[in-house]
């Protein structure tokens, strides 16, 4: 499989990445994505990345990528479910992940949007 | 104690997605921690990636270590390719001379116990990591 579902939630995008992704899907995320925000004029990308064991400075760069696409599509970019491990192993490698919000779950995600878009 | 058990060829971004996947079953033997197993095999992408792009593709060697009571796992990532020319440089922070983060090397030596850094321009590169328990 080469590509990522991704699921439209009202005014988001959900997707989730289940897979040890290899380049060339994680490259096919960002085009499909940006694609969808523009067609659906989605308000918010949530990411969740619950089922990664790990997060490297790749697939860092790829949620930073997606979140800065986002935010020329006027999106919000929230990522969801990150393991504590991961997170403990992201401030030790060094990796920030600038203008993303993170949520323990899809559903405490949703409320961070919720509020987020009333303004 | 050390006892050789497999070396795998980097050449391609699966072959880095199968090491990963060795990385953590020998880990999970071994006995490491959840976080400590995260940061190893975290570790062991950055290098291996390293490996693939920067070296131009090579091999990862995997050797299991008992110390006393404690178990270690040693993995040495090894290519031919233009090795690095200003260590110190390469070492620091954000540095990158292609498009990546620049954290691969500083990150992966902070995330593991031991780590050892051999290169030669012209010759290659060979780093080699270990984790204990
Ligand atoms: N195996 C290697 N062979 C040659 N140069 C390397 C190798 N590994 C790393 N380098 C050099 O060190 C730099 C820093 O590597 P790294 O910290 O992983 O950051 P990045 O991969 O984001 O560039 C690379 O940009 C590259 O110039
Ligand atoms: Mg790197």
């Amino acid at each position: 499989m080469d590509r990522i579902p991704i699921l439209k939630m009202g005014e988001h995008l959900l997707v989730t990445i289940q897979v040890d992704m290899h380049d060339q899907i994680a490259l096919n995320l960002q085009d499909d994505l940006t694609n969808q925000i523009a067609k659906y004029k989605a308000k918010a990308v949530l990411i969740d990345i619950s089922a990664l064991e790990i997060v490297d400075s790749f697939i860092g760069r790829m949620i930073s990528n997606i979140a800065g696409l986002s935010r020329i599509l006027d999106a919000q970019t929230v990522v969801v479910g990150m393991r504590p491990a991961v997170a403990i192993t992201l401030v030790e490698l060094g990796l920030t992940l600038d203008g993303v919000r993170t949520a323990l779950n899809v559903e405490k995600g949703l409320d961070i949007l919720r509020t987020a878009l009333k303004r | 104690m050390t006892n050789v058990a497999l070396v795998l060829p980097i050449q391609s971004s699966e072959d880095i997605v199968i090491a990963r996947q060795k990385v953590r079953e020998l880990a999970i033997k071994a006995g490491f921690n959840v976080v400590n197993q995260t940061k190893f095999i975290t570790a062991a992408s950055e290098l291996a990636r390293n490996t693939l792009d920067y070296g131009g593709g090579g091999y990862l060697t995997f050797e299991e270590l008992i110390n006393g009571n404690k178990k270690g796992l040693k993995l040495v990532f090894e290519d031919q390719g233009p090795g690095i020319d200003n260590i110190q440089l390469a070492m620091t922070d954000g540095y990158t001379t292609g498009k990546g983060l620049g954290l691969g090397l500083t990150g992966a030596k902070r995330l593991v116990n031991e780590f050892d850094l051999w290169t030669e321009v012209g010759k290659g590169t060979r780093i080699s990591i270990i984790q204990w328990t």
